[in-house]
């Protein structure tokens, strides 16, 4: 579980996020859902500390991200995989070093533990045999795959989509929103998705927070049939 | 410009921070030393052999004397070559490719978000990125210079020895001339160097991670990286060669 308390940030000035509060909840596709320029992704960032903000906590299950020490700090955002909007796989590796790096750079798993687990995470999301491809080599929707097995390469608690349909086309798109359902289904993650893809909102929405001008304008818990 | 300055010294203050693990920064390491060291010799040696080479026809036409003899040509050029040109003008031409190079990488990773996500993982980006091009650089550049000295003496020879401007003999023996202050001059040609393979990574690196836009600024960024690496290793030319050498 993920809990923002009275959150608030400004850039030169103009506030961008005002007062939001909401608890993002384990298991569960949460939604923040509101249209471009809104203040979605500078939300995001806040929860994830790539920005400060100016007012408000975050809760990680209970542990304040404010007070953590640095080394805390460090981690909480190893327990986070992150997919980003461009996917922002590493240009200069290959496919399974992508997915290895992670592994590599924070366990102490030999090389063909590295691999098995590699493997595991590509064939979870549908990507076989195109381990030694570099990203520029793959299509869009490809290479957001790739950087879902990337995020999901250590067993994260918390997920972070922006965006994850941007760019790619309705059929592509249904099956990412499909597999992040599924993945946070599978590891009871808390998922956070930012969109403003209404039939991603119809298709894996289930605990929706709307913001409109910085502002929370609202909360819908649906329940699927 | 203060701010600027502070951003700077933050930079190189992360660098020093424990690396998560030693391993993926050693390969990082070795991955730069071949990007910025290894593939650099092509252009490097072609720079220094046609130094080397300008430089015996420049000198043997200027002090055509019955009065100087003919090694005077080789000991000027081990002189200019040693003490001027290849530790400078090889470390500007280096700020050149090597310059832009890291800051258009680290602008576009900056740009496609790559560092986020190497923050957002809980990495220590300036550290992961940017430490092991500085180490590979101050480790690299050295060995540069010093084979763009023999690079340089070797184009020098074979100008002799196609030309007969004067012959290899007595260009050799100018190389040897005076030889005692040898070790003192190629000292400070190494200690210039480091501190231009410092300031060429660092300004670059600081140039690319901090950008902020889009493919425009990247452009602008690779411009900025080279210029003010260029203006401060001239400024540290001066400083260097005031320090040492009187």
């Amino acid at each position: 579980m993920i809990k923002v308390n009275n959150i608030s940030k400004s850039f030169l000035g103009v506030e961008v996020l005002k007062d939001i509060s909401f608890t993002f909840e384990k298991g569960k596709t949460n939604l923040i859902i509101g249209k471009s320029g809104s203040g979605k992704s500078v939300l995001t960032k806040c929860i994830v500390g790539l920005f400060e903000p100016d007012n408000g906590e975050v809760y990680y299950d209970d542990r304040k991200f404010s007070v953590l020490k640095p080394k805390e700090k460090k981690e909480v955002r190893k327990e986070i995989g992150m997919l980003f909007q461009g996917s922002a796989l590493f240009d200069s590796l290959t496919v399974e070093e992508n997915v290895a790096f992670p592994l590599r750079m924070f366990t102490s798993m030999s090389e063909s533990e590295i691999l098995e687990r590699v493997n595991f995470c590509l064939n979870r999301v549908n990507i076989l045999n195109n381990n030694s491809l570099y990203p520029s080599e793959l299509s869009g929707g490809m290479q957001k795959r790739v950087a879902i097995a990337r995020a999901i390469s250590l067993r994260p608690k918390y997920l972070f989509c922006d965006e994850p349909n941007s760019g790619l086309d309705p059929v592509t798109a249904i099956v990412i929103d499909e597999l992040i359902q599924e993945i946070t289904v599978e590891y009871q993650m808390t998922t956070i998705v930012i969109t403003h893809d209404m039939n991603s909102v119809l298709e894996i929405g289930e605990n929706i927070l709307f913001i409109d001008n910085g502002t929370k304008n609202g909360k819908v818990i649906r329940n699927k049939f | 410009m203060i701010r600027s300055l502070g951003k700077y010294v933050l930079m190189l203050y992360h660098i020093f921070f424990r690396p998560e693990k030693f391993s993926v920064y050693w390969r990082r390491f070795l991955d730069e030393v071949i990007q910025l060291g290894v593939k650099s010799l092509f252009i490097v040696t072609l720079m220094s052999a046609f130094m080397g080479a300008v430089l015996v026809i420049q000198t043997a036409t200027a002090i055509e004397s019955a009065w100087i003899p003919d090694y005077t040509v080789g000991f000027t050029v081990k002189q200019s070559m040693l003490l001027e040109f290849c530790p400078t003008i090889i470390s500007l031409i280096l700020a050149g490719k090597v310059g832009s190079n890291i800051a258009s990488e680290l602008g576009t990773m900056r740009v496609t978000e790559q560092i986020d996500a190497l923050e957002v993982m809980g990495v220590n980006s300036i550290g992961y990125l940017i430490g092991p091009k500085i180490i590979a650089a101050l480790f690299i550049f050295p060995i540069v210079i010093m084979y763009s000295m023999f690079f340089g003496f070797f184009g020098g020879g074979l100008v002799c020895y196609f030309t007969e401007i004067i012959s290899v003999k007595q260009y050799l023996l100018g190389i040897r001339t005076f030889s005692g202050d040898n070790y003192e001059f190629i000292k400070y040609a190494l200690t210039k160097t480091i501190v231009f393979a410092f300031i060429i990574t660092s300004i670059s690196s600081y140039f690319g991670y901090y950008l902020k836009g889009g493919a425009l600024e990247v452009g602008k960024a690779s411009t900025n990286a080279v210029v003010y690496s260029s203006v401060f290793i001239l400024f540290a030319n001066y400083i260097l060669t005031q320090l040492i050498l009187i």
